[in-house]
């Protein structure tokens, strides 16, 4: 039992991280917080993948050294560089490495719509967006 | 289950930092001064590369780091500056239906986890097949100690690629909305929030006045300046052996020269990178990446087959690809975050100490 819970544990924080991020992105009207609760979201997809890449008693994926690092022997030597060491999955981090850059990218992209929405409108709040629209309309029907 | 000792301290720290994440988590949610929330996401991303190291992603911990404790935190602050700085409270009404829709989401999804392997698990589906592939595989196909730098340069090079092309496009679409900071805004589409600046020259771009304060600010800025440049370069060319790579190194170039802008003001970072070369080096990245994998094509391999390129030592080969690709990725990543910088700052009013 102890031992499904601490198994476990990392899947429930990171879902309630995740439902803290879906929470701000629904409930509050303000664009520039709701891009941070969407920021908290993306975290917690790369913790989980994070989460699933640990192995235990793993080291970080690089090599001390490779065989014939140093000497004149050239690589590809009859070394199996994995005997009697663990290391944890390098896979999920190459996925998330790349994730995190192209997440900070669609971010500006979309601050950017948000700070071109305070020019058009005068406001970042949702109702009030609407509002304005809304009289836009009226006044051009 | 066999958990050994030094798992078992690692299981604690574990528990440590992901309630500090939690705490964070639920303080974004309470807090509505936008000031107060851009600066805990910070703290919430430093904690995350915090924990990204204690799970041995080191690679990860670094770009988290980077771009979501520095650069994001700052475009963040930046879009607040130019919008407001108070969020308004949600109705209770909406309160209520939210937590209904996320309850009922995060049930499910944690009914989900009871089938999911055992943190840390070695023989996990994620852990077993393809992952340890790459493990055994590196040290023959590619010779690069860093095997995460293997499989993002050499193995899903084409991956990257399209990655490297998304982060451009970003770059983009960010310069066509906001420009790149040359002008404010165009005649006649002045913003309309009411400000008493519209009708007075609009294109002041410095984003603190900067003439004669900030004194050990700038002194301590240009010893620091060289030092992050510098060490940027150390993550660019040293990624192969150790934790890092071009996107981290484009990302810390990219924050040396937003450090400097803060101090010393947008003229001054303008006339040292102008506009031009920024906009320039974004498609760059991406050319010296796509021209290498038309250059393996020519050379009688695949699209990124960097065993062609030297014909006697396929793993040279990998060496030299994988060099001449990070320097297109830092190239992009650099260009891109600064492109965005620009449009950016190029959007403030003249903004003075006592504002903050």
């Amino acid at each position: 039992m102890v031992d499904f819970i601490v198994g476990h544990f990392n899947y429930w924080v990171i879902i309630t991280l995740m439902m803290t991020g879906l929470y701000v992105i629904i409930s509050t009207g303000n664009l520039v917080k709701k891009l941070v609760g969407l920021g908290v979201f993306q975290t917690s997809v790369f913790q989980l993948y994070i989460t699933l890449s640990k192995v235990a008693g793993g080291r970080p994926p690089i090599f001390d050294k490779l065989p014939g690092y140093g000497t004149e022997t050239k690589y590809g030597a009859a070394v199996d560089p994995l005997l009697g060491v663990i290391y944890s999955n390098p896979l999920p981090h190459v996925l998330i490495l790349t994730a995190i850059v192209v997440g900070v990218s669609t971010l500006a992209v979309g601050l950017a719509l948000v700070v071109r929405i305070r020019e058009a409108y005068g406001s970042i709040e949702g109702d009030d967006i609407d509002e304005a629209e809304y009289k836009i309309e009226i006044a051009s029907s | 289950m066999g958990l050994d000792v030094s798992f078992d301290i690692f299981i604690v720290i574990d528990l440590i930092i992901m309630s500090m994440l939690l705490v964070v988590g639920i303080a974004l949610v309470r807090l509505n001064n936008l000031f107060a929330v851009v600066m805990l996401y910070g703290v919430y991303s430093l904690l995350a590369a915090i924990w990204f190291v204690s799970l041995d992603a080191v690679d990860v911990a670094f770009t988290e780091a980077a771009v979501g404790a520095g650069i994001s935190t700052v475009l963040m602050l930046g879009a607040m500056l130019l919008t407001s700085r108070e969020a308004k409270p949600t109705p209770a009404l909406r309160r209520w239906l939210s937590l209904g829709v996320v309850g009922v989401t995060g049930m499910a999804l944690f009914y989900a986890t009871f089938d999911m392997p055992n943190f840390g698990d070695a023989n996990s589906p994620a852990n077993s097949y393809v992952g340890l592939q790459y493990m055994y595989d590196t040290i023959t196909e590619v010779g690069v100690p860093n095997v995460v730098t293997a499989i993002l340069a050499s193995y899903r090079a084409f991956d990257t690629f399209g990655e490297v092309v998304v982060v451009l496009t970003a770059g983009l679409g960010v310069m066509l909305i906001l420009g790149i900071g040359t002008t404010r805004t165009r005649d006649g589409e002045s913003p309309q929030s009411g400000d008493e600046t519209t009708q007075s020259a609009p294109p002041v771009t410095t984003v603190l006045a900067t003439e004669n304060h900030h004194i050990v600010l700038q002194v301590v800025a240009k010893i620091l300046i060289p030092i992050i440049v510098l060490y940027a370069l150390y993550v660019q060319f040293h990624g192969d052996y150790g934790p890092g790579g071009g996107f981290q190194a484009g990302v810390i170039f990219a924050s040396a020269v937003i450090l400097y802008s803060l101090i010393f003001g947008m003229d001054e970072t303008r006339r040292a990178i102008p506009a031009k070369v920024v906009q320039f080096g974004t498609a760059l990245g991406v050319l010296i990446f796509g021209g290498l994998g038309l250059v393996t094509i020519a050379m009688g391999g695949k699209f990124l087959d960097y065993d062609v390129l030297t014909a006697a030592d396929p793993i040279l080969g990998q060496h030299v690809g994988i060099l001449i690709i990070e320097v297109g990725v830092l190239v992009t990543v650099a260009s891109v975050m600064l492109s965005i910088y620009y449009g950016f700052a190029g959007r403030y009013r003249e903004l003075k100490d006592q504002d903050w």
